[in-house]
């Protein structure tokens, strides 16, 4: 961690006009940037800078720059969300780069997550999976008494643990294999460990493990990469859970 | 039967395939293992465990079409994984950097696999087809690794054996769902610890027929 107020970076982003353009990385120098500065501050700093100039400003993803929406996110040096644990990039501050340093920035990948523009990845196919989801049964009437179905408070932990995901795509974009394993299976989990998601537990992993196939997500080989830079910090046993709960769909429930 | 392949066809299913043929495959490799050792015993111990492996007949023939049956859905299965996985990410990254969940092992999974089908192809042609008319299995032995390029090569392919298992075993346990907090950090020593035993076990051999 820097102790500089403010540093020099020099920032290789690439770019990219569209979906159906090549893409390319571009040089540009990032002046002065305050070390109290966010990593999205500093990208702001740098478009006011292009904007001046009458360049086009750097496209990126974002939306509340607290690290919980889950809209932001670049690959910074080959990691997602940058080199710290457990952070969003909008929760990446500047003072963990040093004077000089080069930044190279560049997109989520995946088949299933296209570049709209330079860093702004379009997602929708983690909507599509949350659809194959499916919905809860929730009984209609009169509103049941506070915790008259008892459940663990460890379980409780576990599903709050997996309902922590924000769907940012990290997962994806760290995964060698970009699959969507980590997400899918924290989606499932939440609502598998608990008994209002239990009724429709089958259906809903073989619905949303065939959605994540057709969507060209990759396979997952338990590379444990996801589980590593996930800003929510979501664990792999989700995955082990999803492949029971898959197992159980597949095998043993007489959903098709 | 539409489930059976609806389920197995999915990424998942597929996984359960390699995960429970690379299990059997371990199984295989302490069944083989055990079986080598013997040759530590000498030239007659080792023939006489030969011998008596053969006697079961049949048996034998069974087994070897149940390992082929299952080498064959490990690498067809892992092939289709292979090329689907590079599929996934059309667009490589300019800068690639671990996070540090990968290991050796389960960064070159594929690799090793595919050196694994070439070494074992060459194994099968070096010992099960060759003459046993007019010599003893020692003696099959004892030929190959008088020369220092067999015991080399075999070395290497232990080697890579033992890096594609130090993730497999770990790896086959959380694909079928055996991930639990009191075990799991187990599973993962014993992968570890079988993986060098699997690589000590089998490499000293040629080193040991070589300096006899």
């Amino acid at each position: 961690m820097t102790t500089a107020k403010t540093i020099n970076l020099e920032l290789k982003v690439w770019r990219q006009k569209g979906p159906k353009d090549r893409g390319k990385l571009e040089i540009y120098d990032a002046k002065e940037i305050s070390t109290d500065m966010s990593f999205l501050e500093m990208l702001d700093v740098v478009n006011e800078q292009l904007t001046l100039e009458g360049k086009d400003p750097i496209a990126f993803d974002h939306d509340c720059r607290e690290g919980i929406c889950g809209m932001c996110g670049t690959v910074v040096n080959g990691r997602a969300h940058g080199p710290e644990k457990g952070t969003t990039l909008c929760q990446l501050h500047m003072r963990h780069f040093s004077d000089g340093d080069t930044i190279v920035i560049e997109p989520w990948r995946a088949r299933a997550f296209k570049v709209i523009k330079d860093l702004a990845v379009d997602r929708s196919a983690f909507d599509t999976l949350i659809q194959a989801g499916g919905y809860v049964s929730v009984n209609a009437g009169g509103a049941q008494d506070a915790n008259c179905i008892p459940i663990p408070q460890e379980v409780a932990e576990k599903a709050m643990d997996a309902a922590a995901c924000i769907g940012c795509g990290a997962c994806v974009a760290a995964c060698p294999n970009a699959s969507a394993m980590l997400f899918v299976s924290a989606k499932v989990s939440q609502l598998a460990l608990l008994p209002q998601g239990k009724p429709e537990a089958a259906q809903r992993a073989l619905s949303m493990v065939r959605t994540m196939d057709e969507l060209g997500f990759g396979n997952c080989t338990n590379e444990t990469e996801c589980e590593a830079e996930c800003p929510k910090e979501i664990s792999i046993t989700n995955i082990a859970r999803l492949n029971r709960e898959f197992f159980k769909a597949g095998f043993f429930s007489s959903v098709e | 039967m539409d489930w059976l392949t609806n389920t197995i066809g999915t990424s998942i299913g597929k996984k359960l395939l390699m995960a429970i043929t690379g299990l059997c495959f371990c199984g295989f490799l302490v069944v083989h293992l055990i079986g080598n050792l013997t040759i530590y015993g000498g030239k007659d111990f080792f023939n006489a465990y030969v011998d008596h492996l053969h006697s079961y007949g049949p048996l034998i023939n069974v087994a070897e079409l149940v390992l082929l049956t299952l080498a064959a859905i490990h690498v067809l299965t892992g092939t289709i994984l292979f090329f689907g996985n590079l599929n996934a990410r059309p667009e490589r990254y300019v800068v690639n950097k671990s996070a540090g969940g990968r290991t050796i092992g389960s960064s070159t999974m594929p690799y090793t696999g595919f050196l694994m089908l070439l070494f074992i192809i060459f194994h099968l042609f070096n010992f099960h087809f060759a003459d046993h008319e007019n010599q003893t299995v020692f003696e099959i032995v004892a030929n190959a690794f008088a020369q220092r390029g067999y015991v080399f090569i075999y070395i290497v392919a232990m080697i890579i054996v033992a890096i594609h298992v130090s993730h497999g075993l770990w790896s086959a346990f959380q694909t079928i769902g055996a991930s639990h907090p009191k075990y799991t950090p187990l599973i993962e020593g014993v992968g570890i610890a079988f993986s060098v035993i699997i690589g000590i076990g089998f490499g000293f051999i040629p080193i040991f027929i070589f300096t006899i």
